[in-house]
């Protein structure tokens, strides 16, 4: 049988641009290097910014309760404890709570419920915080201090520890209703994560620990949490990130009141994100501002802090599972 | 089938499977099914993809009961009493059943929780117990001189074949009766097989086992009954030697031979 | 060992595994309950007060002084979708170019790891820090507020999303589709750009959208860059009214006629950005 031989001779191979492959890589290196720069910029400029208030304070800004634009002095123990109580209360919350959230959807949920419940917490991440804030404020607010903060008060008058943390005005704000308000607003994440981690174990690993007789929740809570503990340590992490960062959720509700006079949740207090969102625009080139934005850049710092913690959290439970030769 | 072939009178009877039916939603993958199956021996299922011999298998321990669209009719009675049916809780039932999966499935945690986590279901053992129970289930499944120093290491950073026998040990340290391999060499290499399959041959000294395979003759070297199975039907049930050497139905023998499948 | 007989030991553990199991399902349903109750309220109430403030007034006049008769929200919806559409505009090709770099030439280098390190680090950065440093870079070197730096700062927050998301979906695709465009002899900015790059387009795109969706409800990093305006205007090079900051600014007050605007503006919000992520869902699913 002859085979038919093609007419014509192959094209020629010439490059039509050889410099394009060069310029194409040096675009992707650029912006690699203008994100690198990014950070860079954005570390010195904090540290430009705050140098008048580092030079005269120091560290002692970190615990000093000082907060007094008239006579110019600053001091930020006010709202590092408020970011990081409402961080802590949030995550309090949120973390239980979505745990729930993933267990409920991998586990339990009926197949035609999944997805339209599933899509329901996602929507939930997406609505913006100013939404919140505006809801905390307006629509949550005043019904916590109904039904939740007076019944507090009223439980624990007299009790030492507890009943100080429930003192104060009972009207809806402080740091109580922002950890709450923020509770709600990371849930969304970290149940998500958590829920996609748990999708992901194989149904052999889960079959294996049904056929050893364990319950659903044993199969959960010893194996498939285990299996998956970086996706939900990760995710934790990013819910705790957003927490920290969240300016519009906390300034409604917090109270955007400069005190730490005493323990209460329900008093007026502040936060470094609210505090940046109310002062800076009219706070006047000084020390003022220079306090300001030290404020920012400890907030950086916590961040950064928070992602380390984390990485190295997840390399000391990798360990803890036992070693790998 | 419609009538299980008899077992010789020498041979108990350690499950028996009447009429079994079983669907995937709509699809009907097993076709009244009816079998017996001996006690202290090892029975294989074999016959090409698709046939129903994994979906027979899991039937046993209940676990296509995880995923909704599939279910199952009929009776399977172990000890005389039907699992299908019964009001005993499931996981009393696995706790009889053990079951070994292609793929080894070493649980994330060290070598010892590996095996102690079964057991700590169901019974409370003092430290001490627990390590001798661990040792005679690594013991049991040829593992445990490989391992006895290392039990404190992930079980993940064992070879494949080890991991394989962790698993085989973790299902035979809550003392089951019955044993169910589904292909459990299929993701190993020639000489883990050959290991393992030693070990079925000790295993049937205490246990009752059940093997699904693809591997003909891993079939014939490992068993001592064969069941042949054919898109959801057991087409021919009897002793190993008389399966293949005999075959009493030319679809079996179409299939011993290689004409298909 | 029959059924019948089971030791009364085994038989409380059993027993209370049992109870163990049930206890914890049913938190798990009221957490789930938890999670959709709060939806359902802040959408709900969402719709209820903002829905009801919305007339023709909100999109065609400007915002109005304290108490004043009318009013509306013109110069802040078209103050937001300027600037997010120009921040949207600038961010993503350079959070597509560096997310290629990381998928496509950096997997093995130290830089390929530092940006991605970098960039999980802005990417948690505080978006009220990302403001402070354009205040910084930009509004104290320009000597005044502007709607262009407001751009930046916006911009600066989409990048790492779409870094992240580029990066993700680039390496989903299977080696074996570039092998296969390599060994026709194509050169590697061909490779990326109309295969690799093309394949995974459904991805990128929606975390362009979700980027969008996400700067389009950010008030922070605009509240000491874009400033506000109380009157309409289209120059960059003033401050510029925009949805999340007129809101902030009108919820916080005492004033009823600026609190019912808040709400429409909320409104406004949620829906657009709930159907950014709707179409950012859609477009997945149908490219799969």
């Amino acid at each position: 049988m002859e085979r038919a031989i093609p007419r014509g001779q192959p094209p020629a191979r010439r490059r039509r641009a050889p410099w394009a492959d060069a310029l194409f890589s040096a675009m992707t290196h650029g912006a690699a290097l203008l994100t690198l720069s990014l950070l860079a910029g954005i570390i010195v400029s904090l540290i430009i910014g705050a140098a008048p208030a580092i030079r005269e304070y120091g560290i002692g800004f970190l615990w000093s309760k000082d907060w007094d634009p008239v006579q110019n002095k600053y001091g930020g123990l006010v709202m590092i404890y408020g970011t990081l109580m409402t961080s802590f209360i949030a995550l309090l919350i949120a973390v239980p709570v979505s745990f729930g959230i993933a267990l409920f959807l991998t586990e339990l949920s009926p197949r035609w419920l999944k997805r339209p419940l599933g899509i329901a917490i996602e929507l939930l991440a997406a609505v913006p915080s100013i939404v919140y804030g505006m809801w905390g404020l307006l629509v949550f607010g005043p019904i916590l201090s109904t039904y939740v903060q007076a019944p507090l008060q009223s439980l624990f008058k007299g009790v030492p520890l507890l009943g100080a943390l429930v003192s104060g005005p009972p009207v809806g704000i402080g740091i109580l209703s922002a950890g709450i308000i923020l509770a709600i607003m990371i849930i969304p994440f970290i149940a998500a994560t958590m829920r996609d981690v748990f999708d992901v174990t194989p149904p052999m690993l889960k079959e294996s620990a049904y056929g050893l007789g364990s319950t659903t929740w044993e199969v959960v809570s010893r194996v498939v949490l285990p299996y998956t503990k970086t996706g939900v340590v990760g995710g934790i992490m990013l819910g705790l990130g957003r927490a920290l960062g969240e300016t519009m959720a906390v300034t409604f509700v917090i109270g955007n009141f400069n005190q730490l006079d005493s323990l209460s949740l329900f008093e007026a207090a502040n936060s470094i994100t609210s505090a940046l969102a109310n002062e800076f625009a009219e706070a006047g080139e000084g020390l003022h501002q220079a306090s300001l934005i030290y404020l920012g850049l400890i907030l950086f710092l916590i961040t950064f802090v928070v992602l380390s913690f984390s990485r190295l959290l997840l390399m000391r439970l990798k360990r803890g599972e036992g070693s790998r030769t | 089938m419609d009538r299980p072939v008899e077992l010789p009178v020498t041979e108990k009877v350690k499950i028996s499977v009447r009429d079994l039916n079983f669907y995937y939603g709509g699809f009907h993958a097993l076709k009244r099914i009816n079998l017996d199956i001996p006690e202290h021996k090892v029975t294989a299922f074999i016959g090409p993809s698709g046939c129903g011999k994994s979906t027979l298998l899991r039937t046993f321990n209940r676990m296509f009961e995880l995923y909704p669209e599939q279910r199952a009719e009929g009776s399977i009675s172990l000890d005389g009493e039907n699992i299908l049916k019964t009001k005993i809780d499931v996981s009393l039932i696995r706790a009889k059943i053990g079951m070994v999966f292609q793929k080894p499935t070493p649980f994330p945690m060290s070598i010892y929780d590996n095996i102690a986590f079964g057991v700590r279901l169901f019974e409370m053992l003092p430290r001490v117990e627990m390590d001798e129970r661990v040792e005679w289930a690594l013991k049991k499944s040829a593992l445990w001189n490989e391992v006895k120093d290392k039990l404190d290491q992930s079980g993940a950073s064992l070879s494949g074949g080890q991991q394989q026998r962790l698993c085989i040990a973790r299902g035979i340290a809550i003392k089951p009766e019955v044993l169910l391999l589904d292909e459990p060499c299929s993701a190993l290499d020639p000489i883990s097989t050959g290991k393992i399959e030693e070990l079925i041959h000790e295993l049937k000294a205490d246990y009752t086992v059940m093997i699904v395979t693809h591997n003909m003759q891993q079939a014939a070297r490992c068993s001592d009954y064969t069941a042949y199975m054919y898109l959801g039907d057991l087409v021919e049930f009897g002793a190993t030697s008389d399966v293949f050497m005999k075959p009493k139905k030319k679809d079996t023998e179409d299939y011993i031979t290689g004409r298909f499948g | 060992m029959s059924f019948a007989t089971l030791d009364p030991g085994r038989l409380a553990l059993h027993r209370r595994r049992k109870r163990v199991n049930v206890v914890a399902l049913v938190l798990a349903l009221c957490a789930m309950a938890f999670g959709v109750f709060w939806l359902i309220w802040i959408l709900v109430e969402t719709v209820r007060l903002g829905f009801g403030g919305l007339t023709l007034d909100v999109f065609t006049l400007s915002t109005p002084p304290p108490q004043a008769e009318s009013g509306g929200l013109a110069n802040a919806i078209v103050g937001s979708l300027i600037m997010v559409s120009m921040a949207t505009a600038i961010g993503t090709p350079i959070g597509v170019l560096t997310g290629i770099y990381v998928a496509e030439y950096g997997q093995r280098s130290w830089l390929g790891h530092l940006t991605q390190f970098i960039n999980d680090i802005l990417l948690s950065a505080p978006s009220i820090v990302v403001g402070l440093f354009i205040y910084a870079a930009v509004v104290a070197r320009m000597r005044s507020f502007s709607a262009f730096a407001g751009v930046l700062a916006l911009a600066l927050i989409v990048i790492p999303v779409v870094v992240r998301t580029t990066a993700t979906m680039l390496g989903l695709i299977p080696n074996a589709l570039r092998e296969a465009a390599y060994a026709l002899g194509t050169p590697k900015w061909k490779v990326i750009l109309l295969v690799t790059l093309k394949a995974s387009l459904a991805g990128v795109v929606t975390g362009v959208l979700l980027a969008l969706a996400r700067i389009a409800g950010e008030t922070a990093p605009l509240l000491f860059t874009a400033l506000s305006n109380q009157f309409f205007t289209m120059n960059l090079g003033e401050p510029m009214a925009s949805l999340p900051v007129t809101i902030f600014k009108f919820a916080m007050s005492p004033y009823e006629n600026w609190q019912k605007l808040a709400w429409a503006g909320v409104f406004l919000i949620t829906l657009g950005v709930l159907a950014l992520n709707i179409a950012a869902r859609v477009l997945f699913r149908n490219k799969h």
